[in-house]
This record gives structure tokens, C-alpha cells and sequence, in this order.
């Protein structure tokens, strides 16, 4: 390596200098999020495991959304109707009296993907705003399929009496246990989309985000490889709107509402889009600002709502961007 | 037939008042290419306006101009000290500030005006219902709703076709770049659209005040149907975006009124019941999706794009 001829960019991850702002702050997070259930045990304070079990949820959600919009360039407005779907699959089959996780999970991961598929299939043919667009509008049909289900709820929701059962495997009662669980699984969402991304099918779906056309005319079916991405990514929301059933004991249709995709999306911008670790930061600090504020004052979007308006138009890259200092995008 | 009829003006006249919402939206997404979801708030700031200025003057017509008139001053405001600053910015850059101004006026005015809605009463002239033909009764205020939406059409349709101000507002959306340099004072342009589709919103939301409750988060819904209307109209197509909200109005109350009975000739009584509701809601969204996969650029694309 000739260091001196390397552009500035490649220094940053030269080695030697790992230890960043960035990877310090990282690494700082996840050991914080590692100690909050021993932290809530030695004081009692549950309040702060079941805050911290919703932000470890959301940011797998948040982590599936990035792997299509922060690496593929596509911006699903409607990433939420699989937290729903997800969130349904488990409610609906506890409702109809399986309880077994074995069979519940699956069936979430697998319903997201087939969702995914058809949706995936239709918008992909579009681009910019009208992919935004049509997402939103396949979510807002799920939405409205979730108020219909009169038999689970309809707009007032289905209350889960009985946590996923996984034998003698795990207790999901034991808030640790699901705690653990969760953060396990996040990890694991982190480690499949850091393997994606740097694959070669990463390389075409990252190529497909600068330039299209080009992808194609070097002979890759690009349409094929996004929509793949399109399908793990709904999947893997599945998995995490499974999660936030089993945590709340709860489902209902403002699970899907288009306003929780906006969650769901500026988390991933407030943390950094397309950062393996920027989903997990963005979900944190939206999710403990929210509740920090509503502590300090009645009226806590006075304070949040302008600060995400400030990031949007001040901050290149999200939290991850200003501690790396960056400033043009 | 009576009832069919009945139906249709219904559908009439939530077109008309998705067309007053839609046309701000298409105007600033067409000529800004700024995605607002702050525009729903627009038409809850009227809606609260209205209601609190009828409650203040006792006057219906001076609450609605008065209400109009300040959500004209809140737009522009509100362009000069922060959407401005966006146009740069990516779409993605756009939803999240514009999702931060949504959250922002919801707590506002649940501080303002308190977590509880407020009505908005007509005045009592207001409440009549007009025989429009022999045999078919419809309330007279729901005519002037679609009267009043038809006149700001045509109002819009003059002002960017037949003026100088919307030759520099059609000018601005075809090359912003080229109509600075010929001396068009861009941002002041751009502030002004930006006010008069908040007047809009705010407009649609003073009219809607007397038939729904006035609460916070009224607009987020329609909102998302207003989106609707200007992908199925062409983004930045006025003309496109009237046509899509009288098919979109009409779509989603003839779905709901007929639907049920349709489905009730293929289906059990209960799962008519059951469906019906669902599938009218959806029924738009499957319009949208099959319009962009068939017609990408919507209905009427507008020239410029």
C-alpha cells in the first residue's frame, strides 16, 4: 500500500486507524445494549429493558430497510407492512391455537418474503418517486386488510394471551432471555447484511443503485438480483415484526400505518444510510430521544421534530456521518 | 338510481376535496421536486383556523377567508425559514425533515388547542338540502364544497395558464436553472407557490371542517390519498391531478356503497361483511399500483418532466 498516492477516503480505513469516532461510538453502543438486562435486574428497573428490547426490535427492522435502501437505492415507503405481517402471522396463529414458535417464526419470515416477492415483483419495474410511491400503496392495502379481519380484531387489535413457545429450548417470558434473543438475532440481521453487501451479489446490487443501465449492459438481470435483495430484506422484517408481537402481546393495524414506515425510515437516515451499525444507532437515538423528551416536557415532538428537520437538511450521512466528521455527501 | 345518483355526488365532492389538497401537492412536488409529508398539516392548521375564528367572529364566510389567509402565511413562513433548505437535499433528506414538521404541528396544536378536536357548525342557511332533480335531495352544503373546489380549479387553470405569474411558475418547473438567469426572482416564486398550495390545503381542510371532526392527525390520512391522486394524475399535472381525484373520490365512495351488495350475490352475507369494507379501502391502491406498472408517469404527464 502506498499510502501517501491513497486518496483521503481509503486512509480512514487503513489499518492502524480502526478506532474511529465512528467505531468507538459503535462499539460503546453495544456494550451499553449488552449490559441493560444486568443493569435492570441489579436495580429493578424494567421500564429500561423493555425501552431497550423495542429499540434492539426496530433496529432489525431499520437493518432490512438499509440493506435495500441505504445499499440498493431503493426507497420502500412501505417497509412497515411487514413488521404487520410479521406481527399477524404470530397473533393469528396464537389466536387459532399454536402457540409453537417453530411454527409461528417461520411462518412470519416466510409470509414477509411472499409479500415481498409480489410487491417486489410490481414496484421494481418503477423508479425514484414512484417506487416511493407504490410501496406505500401496497402497505396501505395491507392496512386496510388488517382492519377487515374482524375474526383477529379488526381496527382494535388481537391481544397475544401466550408468548411464542419454544419447547424447553427458551422462555420468552423471561424479559432477559427475550432480551437476549433479540439482540442476538440483531446481530445476526447486522452479520447477514455486512456478508450481502460485500458479496459479489452485493457488488451487483450496490452497482445497480449508481447505474442501472450499465449493470444491465455488462449482462447482469439486475431486476432479478433487486428483487432478491427486495425478498431477504421483507423477510427479515418479518422476523422482527414477530418480535415486536411477542414483546407488546399486542398487534393492530397502526403497526402498518404509513406513519411507522416513516419511523421505520427515519431511522435508518437518522443513523446513517447504508452503515452496517447506522440502522441500530439511528433506531437508539430516535427511540431514547423520544422518550428522554417526553420525560423532560409534555410535548416532546416540539423539540424532536425540528431536530430531524435539522439533520435533514444540515447532516450528510446521519449520525455516523458527523462522527466521521463528514462533510459533502 | 336515486340513491345511485346520491352516491355519485359524494364521490363528487370528496374528488373536490382531495383536487384542493392534490393540486398544492402536485404544484410544489412538480416545480420543487420537494416531497412534502408536512402538507397534511396544512389542511389540520386550517381546519383548526377555521373552527377557532368561526367560534371567535360568529361568521362562517369571514372564518373561512381569514382561515385561507392564514394558511397562506403559514406556507410561506414556513418555505422561507425551512423548506427552502431542502430543495437541495435528496428525496429520502425530504421525507425525514418533512416528517419531523409533521410530528412538530401535531404536538403544536395538540399544545395550542389541547388534545380534544373541535367542530366547526354551519351556519343554519348552510343546512338545507337542494332538490336537484325531482325526487333527489342532497345537502346544499356539500354542493358549495363542490362549487367552491370547481371555481379554484378554474381560478388555478387562468392563474398558471393565462398569467405572467404562472408563465414564470411554469417557466421556474421546466428549467430553474435557465429562468434564474433570464432575472426570475426564483425564490420568491418558489415561496409563493409553496404559499398558495399551503392556502390550498388549508382551503380543503376549512371546507371539510363542518362534515368531519377537526383532530390532530386528520391530515395524515388523506394525505396519503392525495398522493395517490397526483401519481395516478402525472406528477406536476394540474389538469391531471383534477381528473385523478374525481376518479379517486368517486372509486373509494361508490366502492364503500356498493361494494358490500355486490359481493353479497358471490359470497356468504358474512364474508361480504367482512371484505367489503377492506377491499373498498384498498380498491384505490390497486388502481395506483396497476397504473404505475402499466403507465409509469401517471395519466397526464406533464410536458416539462
Amino acid at each position: 500500500m502506498s499510502a501517501p498516492l491513497d486518496p483521503p477516503v481509503l486512509e480512514k480505513t487503513a489499518p492502524g486507524s480502526w478506532l474511529t469516532p465512528r467505531t468507538a461510538f459503535t462499539a460503546l453502543l453495544l456494550a451499553v445494549l449488552a449490559l441493560v438486562p444486568i443493569y435492570a435486574i441489579l436495580t429493578g428497573d424494567t421500564f429500561a429493558m423493555t425501552l431497550f428490547t423495542r429499540v434492539l426490535i426496530l433496529a432489525l427492522g431499520a437493518v432490512s430497510l438499509n440493506l435495500i435502501m441505504g445499499y440498493g437505492g431503493m426507497v420502500s415507503f412501505g417497509h412497515a407492512a411487514y413488521l404487520g405481517i410479521g406481527g399477524y402471522a404470530v397473533g393469528i396463529l396464537a389466536k387459532e391455537g399454536i402457540a409453537s414458535g417453530f411454527v409461528q417464526w417461520p411462518v412470519a419470515v416466510v409470509a414477509s418474503a411472499l409479500y415481498a416477492l409480489a410487491v417486489g415483483a410490481l414496484s421494481l419495474r418503477t423508479r425514484g418517486v414512484y417506487f416511493i410511491m407504490i410501496t406505500l400503496a401496497f402497505a396501505q392495502m395491507i392496512y386496510y386488510v388488517a382492519i377487515g379481519l374482524d375474526r383477529y380484531g379488526g381496527d382494535d387489535g388481537l391481544t397475544i394471551y401466550k408468548r411464542s413457545q419454544f419447547g424447553g429450548l427458551l422462555d420468552l417470558q423471561n424479559k432477559a432471555v427475550f432480551y437476549y434473543l433479540c439482540f442476538v438475532l440483531l446481530l445476526g440481521g447486522v452479520y447477514l447484511v455486512a456478508r450481502l453487501v460485500n458479496s459479489r451479489f452485493g457488488l451487483v446490487i450496490r452497482g445497480a443503485r449508481s447505474n442501472d443501465r450499465r449493470m444491465q449492459a455488462i449482462g447482469f438481470p439486475t431486476f432479478r438480483y433487486r428483487l432478491v435483495c427486495f425478498v431477504i430484506a421483507g423477510a427479515l422484517c418479518g422476523l422482527a415484526g414477530a418480535l415486536l408481537a411477542n414483546h407488546t402481546n399486542f398487534i393492530s393495524p397502526a403497526l402498518m400505518h404509513w406513519t411507522r414506515s416513516g419511523d421505520l425510515i427515519v431511522m435508518v437516515v437518522l443513523g446513517g444510510l447504508g452503515s452496517l451499525f447506522g440502522p441500530l444507532i439511528g433506531a437508539a437515538a430516535f427511540l431514547v430521544l423520544e422518550e428522554g423528551l417526553s420525560r423532560l416536557t409534555e410535548y416532546p415532538a416540539l423539540i424532536l421534530g425540528p431536530l430531524l428537520l435539522l439533520v435533514a437538511i444540515y447532516v450528510n450521512g446521519g449520525i455516523e456521518g458527523l462522527l466521521e466528521g463528514r462533510r459533502d455527501g | 338510481m336515486l340513491y345511485f345518483i346520491e352516491q355519485c355526488l359524494n364521490g363528487v365532492q370528496l374528488g373536490m376535496l382531495l383536487f384542493l389538497l392534490a393540486a398544492g401537492l402536485t404544484l410544489v412536488f412538480g416545480i420543487m421536486d420537494l416531497v412534502n409529508l408536512a402538507h397534511g398539516s396544512l389542511y389540520m392548521l386550517g381546519a383548526y383556523f377555521a373552527a377557532t375564528l368561526a367560534a371567535v367572529t360568529g361568521s362562517f364566510v369571514v372564518a373561512v377567508i381569514l382561515a385561507v389567509a392564514g394558511s397562506l402565511v403559514v406556507g410561506m413562513v414556513l418555505e422561507v425559514v425551512a423548506i427552502r433548505r431542502l430543495y437541495s437535499r435528496s428525496h429520502l433528506d425530504h421525507v425525514l425533515g418533512t416528517f419531523g414538521l409533521l410530528l412538530f404541528f401535531n404536538e403544536l396544536v395538540r399544545l395550542v388547542w389541547g388534545p380534544a378536536g373541535m367542530t366547526l357548525p354551519l351556519p343554519p342557511q348552510m343546512l338545507t338540502a337542494v332538490q336537484i332533480i325531482p325526487g333527489v335531495y342532497y345537502p346544499l352544503y356539500r354542493l358549495v364544497i363542490i362549487v367552491a373546489a370547481l371555481a379554484v380549479a378554474a381560478f388555478l387553470y387562468a392563474l398558471v395558464m393565462r398569467t405572467r405569474l404562472g408563465m414564470l411558475i411554469r417557466a421556474g418547473a421546466s428549467n430553474r436553472e435557465m429562468a434564474g438567469a433570464l432575472g426570475v426572482n426564483i425564490k420568491l416564486l418558489y415561496t409563493l407557490v409553496f404559499g398558495l398550495g399551503a392556502a390550498l390545503a388549508g382551503f380543503a381542510g376549512v371546507m371539510q371542517a363542518p362534515i368531519l371532526t377537526v383532530q390532530i392527525g386528520m391530515g395524515e390520512n388523506i394525505l396519503i390519498l392525495a398522493f395517490v391522486v397526483i401519481i395516478i394524475g402525472g406528477i406536476g399535472s394540474i389538469r391531471g391531478a383534477f381528473v385523478a381525484a374525481v376518479i379517486v373520490g368517486l372509486i373509494d365512495t361508490l366502492g364503500r356503497a356498493f361494494l358490500p351488495d355486490m359481493l353479497r350475490h358471490m359470497l356468504s352475507t358474512n364474508a361480504a361483511q367482512t371484505l367489503a369494507p377492506a377491499l373498498s379501502s384498498m380498491s384505490i391502491y390497486v388502481l395506483m399500483a396497476a397504473i404505475l406498472v402499466f403507465r409509469p408517469e401517471g395519466l397526464f404527464p406533464a410536458a416539462s418532466r
